[in-house]
């Protein structure tokens, strides 16, 4: 699991039938500091995050968990919108 | 499994219903010395109540977590399973 800021929306019209309904969105991965950290990727989202959202997100077979169709092609996914996050690397 | 330090949290209102109560900690993965960082940062579910700064052990891998957590269905990814009192290696005899 892992911190990511919403950066916008995927509209695709043919898509595999359990996506139907499921919003996809451009998320870019950060740390809790806020620094962006890799490459932007697609998540599918259970929760109506919107673009400028940070939230938690999910890979393998725990993404398709999230959404209501269950048995479904996706690596990833949206659990959360995070209204907090800090970390203090002092501690290391 | 890994180890790891927690260096913070992450506080969600809106989030799937299997988050639920559950507290998610930032942690950075660690080298064997306890202190040099490895890789990224990631969250993970507590399962053991541990706090900021202290040495612990994660798993990064969803049938794991779903075992730890108890739960079949759930989109449960990274968990924390322990608290690490302490790490010995061969170089702390040498």
């Amino acid at each position: 699991m892992e911190l990511a800021k919403v950066i916008g929306t995927v509209v695709a019209s043919v898509k595999h039938e359990s996506l139907i309904g499921v919003r996809l969105l451009v998320v870019q991965p950060q740390d809790a500091a806020g620094d962006p950290v890799g490459e932007p990727m697609i998540a599918a989202d259970a929760l109506q995050a919107g673009p400028g959202d940070v939230v938690s997100w999910v890979t393998g077979r725990e993404a398709a968990l999230a959404l209501p169709v269950t048995f479904s092609p996706v690596d990833c996914s949206v659990v959360s919108i995070v209204d907090h996050a800090w970390r203090d690397r002092s501690h290391l | 499994m890994i180890l790891c330090r927690v260096i913070g949290n992450a506080v969600s209102t809106v989030k799937h219903e299997c988050y639920e109560e559950m507290s998610v900690m930032v942690v950075q993965p660690v080298a064997a010395d306890t202190h040099t960082p490895l890789g990224r940062e990631f969250l993970a579910v507590d399962s053991v109540q541990a706090g900021v700064g202290d040495l612990v052990l994660a798993a990064r891998e969803g049938n794991t977590a779903r075992q730890i957590l108890g739960t079949d269905n759930d989109p449960f990814h990274s968990v924390i399973l322990g608290i690490v009192d302490d790490v010995r290696t061969e170089s702390d005899n040498a």
